[in-house]
């Protein structure tokens, strides 16, 4: 709490002191992590493996990054790894032929329409983010398999690969747009009135919509910025992978609801931040390239990231429970 | 100050029916500038569905409200505070995630100029939560803080002060110390008269008589949805009071004829 006095000006929502518990702890984290990998494998501390493992983080950022506000304003949203999916075959067919800004548009715009009928059925319908969410989900999925009626699309254009496979001097460029991102929405949740309300809505939705604040507007916002985020990753995604077809975003649901967790943001929605699922994801990188490098089975591989999420979220119950409260 | 005759709202007949219970059946009350009026009764005796349709939170079947003798519609929290109207919740209705600015302009930032008009301009609304909380005299140190790392009282003043900001003409509070120790019930009813003395009108729910005695100007009784009737505090008694609560029918008022407006204090 003394912290916020010396916080500079502004940064003044739900950041300081939950924040003191959740940074120092996952910094803690990290350092064990890096220690114990460091000492069990020589592959580790390579130069290509660091960038392997900077690479996935970012890309796990790109795709819990909407759903980290979503998340901050009480609400889940279930349908990122579907919509980017969707958002991933539409764009890569239209660059396969060549129109690469058309389809970058695609992906945006398919997602912001996917973002914006769940917040319309939530806010205007009345139906419980989580059902809202999860309907959306089967229809983009849906979507995705028809339109692609089973087939891959491969080899993109060099040009527009870049953004997922390039390097800017030693640097990978997909590291670069996460951390261009996570200023950007820090920003936004910081020091505009959408993230005021993101947070005011998360806290006290009832109080929110008694002060006036237009709390649908602002829920349909945020959910159609969570499905443009997941389109955006998905542009990241076919770029470093190469290729898309309709099954690309089945498996980045859970992990993408587990860096928001790692990174300390309450499901309960008004304490938390971008920056610590951007922390969340490069545990999340780590463990999982950690255990790859250790020859972990995959059927234990999941258990074991299960078990890490599990514990990060009782730690911030236990060690923070008088700053998180009750509701 | 002068001294104000006609009320500055006016509720009239005003009707509630929630499924098929009854919660309003054509309630009539009038608030004056610069009085402190209490609404007193039973459980389930309309208090707080009436100050609900005066705040917008809820939409009356039938009555009408007038404001400043001009019929009003208020369809939603925005139109009261549009009129001036103010609501401070028995829930307080603040956003215990956020600091003491953040919640004194909740759902009115002030943002900068255009073309930045979505940027928050923390720091000019910071400053003037200082110079308000300075104002009127509430004492909260650090307001970059949380608020719910605050005490019962100092959240009381808070969401009461959020109000004056926004130079309310009336100020309707719903058990506003319900939730706090002797000390800051003393705090929030001087917080209370304060702005009384600076023009405003109160409306208060309270389930306290002595306080209600102690800090308020006219008393207005009511039972299972009607109106038993309307006193100032110096023309009756506690007794004559929890006769009204209890028994739902009124001797004729002492001081015969409508009730008139209190001359101002000072």
């Amino acid at each position: 709490m003394r912290a916020s006095a010396a916080s500079p000006h502004g940064g003044l929502t739900a950041k300081v002191d939950h924040t003191l518990f959740v940074v120092v702890s996952r910094l803690v984290a990290i350092i064990a992590i890096v220690t114990v990998l460091a000492i069990a494998s020589p592959h580790f501390l390579t130069w290509g493996n660091l960038v392997n493992v900077s690479r996935q983080a970012s890309l796990q950022f790109l795709i819990a990054s909407g759903l980290t506000i979503v998340v901050l304003t009480g609400g889940i949203d279930l349908a990122i790894g579907a919509i980017l999916g969707l958002a991933a075959c539409l764009s890569a067919s239209l660059i396969v032929q060549g129109h690469v800004f058309w389809g970058i548009v695609s992906a945006l715009a398919s997602g912001l329409a996917c973002g914006t009928v769940s917040g319309t059925l939530i806010t205007y319908g009345r139906i419980p983010a989580f059902i809202a969410t999860y309907g959306m989900l089967w229809i983009a999925h849906g979507l995705g398999y028809v339109f692609m009626e089973g087939e891959v699309i491969y080899g993109l254009p060099d040009a527009f690969r870049f953004i997922g496979a390039g390097f800017v001097g030693p640097v990978p460029v997909p590291v670069i747009v996460a951390v261009a991102l996570l200023v950007a929405l820090h920003v936004m949740l910081h020091r505009t009135v959408l993230g005021r309300a993101i947070y005011a809505i998360g806290g006290n939705p009832a109080a929110a919509r008694l002060s006036g604040m237009p709390v649908r507007r602002r829920l349909i916002a945020v959910y159609a910025l969570s499905g443009m985020l997941a389109g955006f990753a998905a542009l990241v995604a076919i770029a470093r992978v190469n290729a898309a077809d309709s099954s690309l975003g089945e498996d980045l649901l859970l992990p993408a609801i587990a860096a928001v967790c790692l990174g300390g943001t309450s499901l309960f929605g008004g304490v938390g931040g971008i920056a610590g699922t951007a922390i969340g994801s490069l545990i999340l990188a780590l463990v999982v390239n950690g255990m790859n490098l250790l020859g972990v089975e995959t059927f234990w591989q999941n258990g074991v990231m299960g078990a890490i999420i599990l514990a990060s979220v009782l730690a911030d119950q236990l060690g923070g429970s008088r700053l998180i409260g009750k509701r | 100050m002068t001294e104000t005759k006609a009320p500055i709202v006016s509720m009239r007949g005003i009707t509630k029916a929630y499924g098929g219970v009854q919660a309003l059946k054509g309630v009539d009350l009038d608030i004056y500038l610069g009085e402190v009026h209490a609404l007193v009764g039973d459980n389930a005796a309309g208090k707080s569905s009436l100050i609900k349709t005066l705040a917008g939170a809820v939409r009356p079947d039938a009555g009408t409200i007038t404001f400043e003798g001009r019929e009003v519609r208020i369809e939603d929290p925005r139109d009261a505070k549009a009129l001036g109207i103010e609501t401070v919740y028995q829930d307080l209705a603040l956003a215990d995630n956020l600091d003491v600015p953040a919640n004194v302009f909740l759902g009115r930032e002030i943002t900068r100029r255009p073309p930045f008009g979505w940027f928050l301009d923390n720091r000019a609304m910071e400053e003037r939560a200082r110079g308000l909380l300075a104002r009127l005299k509430i004492n909260i140190p650090n307001v970059r803080l949380k608020v719910r790392a605050m005490s019962g009282g100092q959240r009381q003043s808070i969401a009461i002060a959020r109000c004056v900001c926004f130079n309310a003409r009336v100020i309707i509070l719903d058990e506003p110390t319900a939730a706090l120790g002797v000390q800051e019930t003393g705090k929030v009813y001087a917080l209370i008269r304060e702005m009384r003395d600076q023009g405003c009108g109160v409306l208060l729910i309270s389930h306290n008589l002595n306080h209600v005695f102690e800090n308020c100007d006219r008393i207005t009784v009511m039972k299972t949805g009607s109106l038993v009737g309307s006193r100032r505090v110096e023309e009756t008694t506690q007794d004559e009071v929890v006769k009204m609560i209890v028994s739902g029918t009124a001797d004729p008022p002492r001081a015969a004829g409508r009730p008139q407006p209190l001359a101002q204090p000072g």
